[in-house]
């Protein structure tokens, strides 16, 4: 079983590698302040709550970071309110 | 209301974060809601261990100034539903750990969780005290080398006197996990024995963690070993160590010394 194993893995340092740069890459950039990312994720929070209360069953706010492309995903469930729109 | 376990050692690199990853792990396989909190503020690195290094929006810190609820610094892991990571702040320092803000989160993860365990940074100061402070177990990770136990007798006083259990006259239980455990150099008698660690600390044996390359592989690839390989020796020594954890009463094997002829003949070869 031992052999077996030893044989039939695929090498990890490639993923190592690849992990390290997209993280380094990432944490290089935000430590001058400049993560766009981030910005937008601070500026999109900022502008929903002058509208609404920022509630965490409500606004769930998801980020992936890439090689080329990071994706930031915020989901905001927007609550119907009847007497906000007459006014 | 579950339970909050804290990693801790003095030392640094004995294998805190490897352990904190493979236990919580184990614990969400078993399907037990667990969160891993990372201590660590400045020099994270649970994320990257636990493969959750892209996802990270917010962390500690956030959650204890108030820029983020607790509910969305959560990172829930991509191959065990019940298993979540609160990452600690890269860029700031430690000092906006505050006290009054980590009782704050630890109450709130353990209304919410089975387990709530805490990886503790290396050393004495601040960082390992607030991790160690809501404990009410405390998991002393040891490598069977003197300065590692030396640092452990130290960290096991600080369990007894500066964690909130201690102040209320309580005692908090104590588990003693021997990591990266050499079995060739412990045949070549170069290494303190198992006994020997166990006499010095005097506090019981959680589980022994052979020195292994499926440790490496697992953090290459960014999955706690019990995860990666489950079958491999650490993830089966991490796997009883989390039975025992539970309260099961199960022998302890000491690495390598059930090793047949194939193994005794590539164990000698390999050291
Ligand atoms: N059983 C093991 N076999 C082989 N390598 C191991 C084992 N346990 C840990 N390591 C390796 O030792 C190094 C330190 O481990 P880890 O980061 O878990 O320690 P730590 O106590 O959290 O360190 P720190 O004090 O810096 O936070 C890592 O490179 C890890 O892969
Ligand atoms: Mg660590």
């Amino acid at each position: 079983m031992n052999l077996f194993r030893l044989f039939s893995r695929s090498q990890s340092a490639p993923a190592a590698r690849e992990r390290l740069q997209v993280l380094l890459a990432h944490e290089r950039a935000s430590a001058g302040d400049s993560d766009l990312v981030v910005k937008l994720r601070d500026e999109i929070l900022r502008a929903i709550s002058k509208h609404m209360e920022i509630d965490s069953e409500k606004v769930s706010v998801k980020l992936e970071r890439g090689v080329q492309v990071s994706t930031l995903v915020v989901d905001v469930e927007i609550p119907f309110d009847a007497t906000r729109k007459a006014a | 209301m579950g339970k909050v376990i804290v990693v801790t050692s003095g030392k640094g690199g004995v294998g805190k974060t490897t352990s904190t990853a493979a236990l919580g792990a184990a614990l969400a396989q078993n399907g037990d809601k667990v969160v891993v909190v990372d201590f660590d503020v400045g020099l994270r690195n649970l994320d990257l261990v636990m493969g959750a290094e892209r996802r990270v929006v917010y962390d500690l810190v956030n959650v204890i100034q108030g820029d983020a609820k607790l509910t969305q610094a959560l990172i829930r892991d991509k191959r065990v539903e019940t298993l979540y990571l609160l990452a600690a702040s890269q860029t700031r320092d430690k000092d906006n750990l505050t006290p009054e803000g980590v009782e704050k989160v630890i109450t709130a993860l353990k209304a919410a969780f089975d387990w709530v365990i805490c990886d503790s940074p290396a050393g004495i100061e601040r960082g390992a005290t607030l991790a160690m402070r809501h404990a009410d177990v405390a998991i002393v990770v040891t490598n069977p080398e003197v300065s590692s136990v030396r640092d452990s007798d130290r960290i096991i006083g600080l369990l007894d006197s500066k964690t909130l259990k201690a102040e209320n006259g309580e005692q908090i239980e104590k588990h003693l996990l021997l990591t990266r455990y050499d079995a060739a150099r412990a045949e070549r008698g170069d290494m303190l024995k198992v006994d020997d660690v166990l006499e010095i600390l005097s506090i019981p044996l959680l589980g022994i963690i052979p020195e292994s390359t499926d440790v490496l592989r697992a953090s290459n690839v960014g999955a706690p070993v019990t995860l990666a390989d489950g079958r491999s020796a650490p993830a089966m020594a991490y796997f009883d160590a989390t039975r025992r954890l539970r309260g099961e009463t199960l022998p302890i094997t000491i690495p390598g010394e059930k090793r047949g002829l194939f193994g005794k003949i590539f164990g000698r070869k390999a050291a």
